[in-house]
């Protein structure tokens, strides 16, 4: 089946099956690799992107229910000559090892920050539940939303 | 196709130097070593431009999936296809169809390709499918059947009687240790399988090449482990061969031995095929599939005086190995000589096995046999401690390796022991007597309001005690130490006889090349700052080749905790010589004339090959001898509350101080720690994957549980630096040591908070209550001329 969408403000087609998930179809079909498959079950947030403005599990949303909808992945974020600045504090905190799991926490914490600019250390923790790192041990995944947090909140101001 | 450049080039926005200007300097530091740098290929991660294995977007690729055994042990009697398929879409293999050795090369040849006659394990791998597409590869594999004779497998690995290694190692008289002891600990522990659970599943994508050979892009840590078996296998010449590591999201050893039977299995499709052919596990398949932490039954009886004293450690391991050998025979050897703890006592015997069951083969994760041992060696000194009425922490200063003492493996330890100030920088850090003191009164306060009040309320609080508890869960503080050889075991470093290069090209770039990967731990960072200084030149000037086995030589695998150690000292070696080469010729320093050497005189390339450490004598023969050239040395305090309710335990903060050698970049160094010590607090309190029957029950990332964001404690990894003379930068390895540490720490924490000892990793909900209820009292208190008095009372 035919679907449109409009992913990273570009409006984009695709011919998938009916079962696709969002997720596939972001990868297989218009090739935006940054949103990863990890478990696709909805466990580990890697996938994770917004969907309306929303933040979802790609690989739980069907293809078809983001027909004539609008997507928003990793690569809306930043380049890296104009970082995003969670993306730039992920840098500096040293929150980046793998890298699997990266573009997932991205979107989680941009997304924390829109709601709630200055989290405290159970906000952040409660908010990111939903994405699993196995290399960090999340402390410098926190250090990076509070020092993404600090700029954002400078810059605001 | 070559999904990545030759060489990596760092991009711009990389250079910039991650300092925080309060960042306490090591005195260790340099230029560049010792600064927390960023890593080469953060920009590339965070932007979603890294390629994965999966995100190699090759057209016309095939995909690969593979038919396996559903039952724990059987004949195989033969493959059916239905005749109602259309197989002429596909393509079908089996164990025939491998044109060379069915195996998938290890240090023991038994584990096939695909299964021929024989099944050994649940998910074997007996047949491979490719199809132009998924659907039709997946469709193809259900209309497979294997024909089969059930045999009767073994499940229990104490009943199992094929041992794939043993050893038994002994130092002094254990009988006149035993006969000077006041007290004997014992204790049986069992420690369960642990998957590492990397998020990025395996993965390989196999090219046919036009000079009748393949070239495999694969998540991987050893390329040059996937290129052997593959010559082996599939009888290609090496020419004919490449193996080039794709990012790779996470390894932890799980990608150490088993991409290279699927690599294996990729070619074998796409030679036959004659289409690329990817293959992407699923996260059920990976957990299925793939290897996991052996689980070990260990036995311990220690012999200590009332003056607190160890005089006598006699320890006996079995690990179960599952179906095939893999690599547990040096788990087995790591595991056994670090089985007694970092502690130095006179009279030691380790026996140990680690057997066969028809069950997943057990492989390489993080720690590789330690954190088994090492973890019922601290439950000993800790219950040690408690029985002679010591701190724990003061029990491990008495113990605690210096700088003399001799290894159960007869190795003195000459130089760069840091067990005692790695304990008394965690004590310290922790404020962990003062928590200690308040968790006793605390315990004191509970045990007296059971007594005056029983089970009908709190005189403290008014609504009552179940309320109390609720809003004040119990808390508990505990230590643990650990010590862990960095590099190969014994003689494997000689072995392996690692080689690396460093190079000016004709263009007058820097290139250091070797097969040493990137798994997320920082190797390329850290290798290229350590030739950066050496140099003297600039870190963004130092470009790493592309890990490929056509373009870099073979460094020995990325495991053991050697990249930064033994690779990391070869590279500063080879860019000594570099350095004095170029300089000797232009007579100006290296960096002001490389570049003009290079256009003027053409390339210099220095290849250095490991030839030992000085001083470094082992005997394959006896197992004894100097272990390993360095031990690196850490020390955690853990905190935590526990619901004593319901059994529920949150892990509050953990205090990691793990001893380096010299710091390469504290940023990465640290990030090992911490990510370290949360797979060490989940394979404490909630990680085990649970075999039933040959069978994986939790076989989704639904039901095998890791620690999220809100079951992580804080961290505070804390760097100690006792540099290692015999390494020419002085460095030891980081990546193990921090698993190594946490469990015992954990487990004593919620013996402190609750009274009870829990002897089986993980330490669940349902263990902590069963613990609660009887509050068993293992330690025997009696005369040591009777020590069989109390085997029956071990458990």
């Amino acid at each position: 089946m035919l679907i449109r969408l409009n992913v990273n403000g570009e409006w984009r087609e695709a011919d998938v099956w009916p079962g696709s998930s969002l997720l596939a179809m972001l990868r297989d079909d218009l090739g935006l690799w940054g949103t990863k498959n990890a478990c696709e079950q909805g466990e580990c947030g890697s996938c994770s992107v917004w969907l309306d403005g929303e933040l979802v599990c790609s690989c739980l949303v069907l293809a078809a229910q983001a027909d004539g909808r609008s997507v928003g992945t990793v690569e809306s974020l930043g380049r890296e000559d104009a970082l995003h600045p969670v993306q730039e504090a992920f840098l500096e905190a040293g929150a980046v090892q793998c890298g699997f799991c990266t573009p997932g926490f991205e979107v989680a914490v941009a997304d924390l920050l829109r709601r709630e600019p200055h989290p405290n250390d159970e906000t952040i923790r409660e908010a990111l539940s939903g994405n699993l790192c196995r290399c960090t041990g999340y402390q410098k995944i926190m250090d990076a939303v509070h020092l993404a947090a600090d700029r954002m909140g400078e810059a605001a101001r | 196709m070559s999904p990545r450049a030759a060489v990596e080039r760092p991009a711009e926005a990389s250079l910039r130097t991650v300092q925080a200007p309060d960042e306490p300097r090591s005195p260790l530091a340099g230029a560049i070593v010792g600064r927390s740098v960023p890593r080469r290929d953060a920009l590339a991660k965070l932007t979603g431009r890294a390629r994965y294995v999966a995100d190699l977007d090759l057209p016309g690729a095939w995909h690969g999936v593979i038919v396996r055994a559903t039952e724990p042990h059987a004949r195989l009697l033969g493959i059916d296809l239905d005749p109602a398929f259309d197989w002429s879409q596909v393509v079908v293999l089996t164990a025939n169809d491998v044109p060379g050795d069915n195996v998938v090369q290890f240090a023991v040849d038994d584990q096939p390709v695909l299964a021929i006659d024989e099944i050994r394990h649940v998910g074997e791998p007996v047949a491979l499918i490719a199809a132009p597409d998924l659907p039709t590869a997946e469709a193809a594999r259900d209309r497979v059947r294997l024909r089969t004779e059930p045999l009767p497998p073994v499940l229990d690995p104490l009943a199992s009687d094929v041992a794939f290694a043993r050893y038994e190692i002994a130092k002094g008289d254990l009988e006149a240790g035993f006969a000077a002891a006041d007290l004997v600990i014992e204790g049986t522990y069992t420690v369960g399988r642990q998957e590492q659970l990397y998020l990025e599943t395996q993965g390989m994508l196999a090219v046919p090449r036009e000079d009748g050979g393949v070239t495999v892009h694969g998540s991987l840590q050893c390329p040059y482990y996937v290129h052997a078996a593959m010559r082996r296998a599939l009888a290609l010449d090496d020419a004919r061969l490449s193996v080039i590591q794709s990012e790779t999201g996470g390894g932890f050893g799980g990608k150490e031995e088993f991409p290279s039977g699927l690599a294996i299995q990729a070619a074998l499709l796409a030679i036959k095929s004659g289409h690329p052919v990817r293959m992407i596990f699923g996260r059920h398949e990976d957990l299925v599939a793939t290897t996991k932490r052996h689980p070990a039954v260990l036995r311990h009886r220690w012999g200590v005086t009332r003056d607190g004293r160890l005089v006598a450690q006699d320890i006996d391991v079995v690990m179960d190995g599952g179906a095939y050998a893999t690599l547990s025979g040096v788990v087995l050897s790591r595991g056994t000589i670090h089985a007694g703890g970092p502690y130095a006592c006179p009279n030691v015997r380790i026996r140990t096995r680690a057997v066969m069951t028809h069950t997943p083969p057990s492989g390489a994760f993080r720690g590789f046999g330690a954190p088994q041992t090492e973890f019922a060696a601290e439950m000993q000194a800790n219950r040690a401690a408690e029985a002679l009425g010591l701190s724990p922490a003061e029990l491990r200063r008495r113990w605690a390796y210096g700088i003399g003492d001799v290894t159960a493996t007869g190795q003195v330890l000459r130089e760069s022991v840091a067990a005692r100030s790695v304990l008394e920088r965690a004590v310290e850090a922790s404020g962990f007597e003062e928590a200690r003191a308040a968790t006793a009164q605390a315990r004191a306060r509970r045990a007296a309001d059971d007594r005056a009040v029983g089970d009908g309320g709190r005189a403290d609080h008014p609504r009552g005690r179940d309320e109390a508890e609720r809003e004040h869960p119990a808390h508990g503080i505990g230590v643990a130490m650990a010590w862990h050889g960095a590099g190969f075991t014994g003689s494997g470093e000689e072995h392996l006889a690692s080689v690396v290069r460093v190079e000016v090209t004709a263009d007058g770039r820097i290139v250091l090349a070797t097969d040493s990967t990137e798994i997320g731990q920082g190797a390329r960072t850290v290798l290229a700052q350590l030739v950066a200084e050496e140099l003297g030149v600039g870190f963004e000037l130092v470009e790493v080749a592309e890990t490929d086995t056509s373009i870099v030589p073979n460094s020995g695998p990325t495991v053991a905790s050697r990249t930064t150690m033994v690779v990391g000292g070869l590279l500063v070696t080879a860019a000594r010589r570099l350095r004095a080469e170029v300089e000797e010729r232009t007579e100006r320093p290296f960096a002001a004339s490389y570049a003009e050497d290079a256009h003027a005189n053409g390339p210099t390339r220095i290849v250095e090959r490991f030839a030992g450490y000085p001083g470094v004598e082992w005997d394959d023969a006896t197992h004894l001898g100097d272990a390993y050239p360095a031990y690196g040395w850490a020390a955690a305090v853990a905190e935590v509350d526990v619901d004593l309710d319901t059994g529920e335990v949150a892990v509050r903060r953990i205090v990691s101080v793990d001893d380096v050698g010299r710091t390469v970049n504290p940023l990465l160094a640290t990030g090992q720690i911490e990510g370290g010590t949360l797979q060490g607090v989940g394979y404490a309190t909630i990680e085990e994957a649970r075999v039933e029957g040959g069978r994986l029950l939790n076989d989704r990332l639904a039901t095998y549980i890791v620690p999220t964001a809100l079951d992580a404690p804080r961290i505070d990894a804390i760097l100690v630096e006792e540099p290692f003379a015999g390494a020419p930068h002085r460095a030891k390895g980081l990546g193990e040591i921090p698993m190594d540490v946490p469990a015992a720490a954990v487990v004593a924490a919620i013996h402190d908070a609750t009274g009870a000892w829990i002897h089986d990793l993980p330490a669940s909900p349902e263990r902590i209550l069963g613990a609660l209820q009887s509050k068993e009292h293992e330690v025997s208190e009696r005369t040591a001329a009777d020590p069989e008095a109390t085997e029956e009372a071990v458990r």
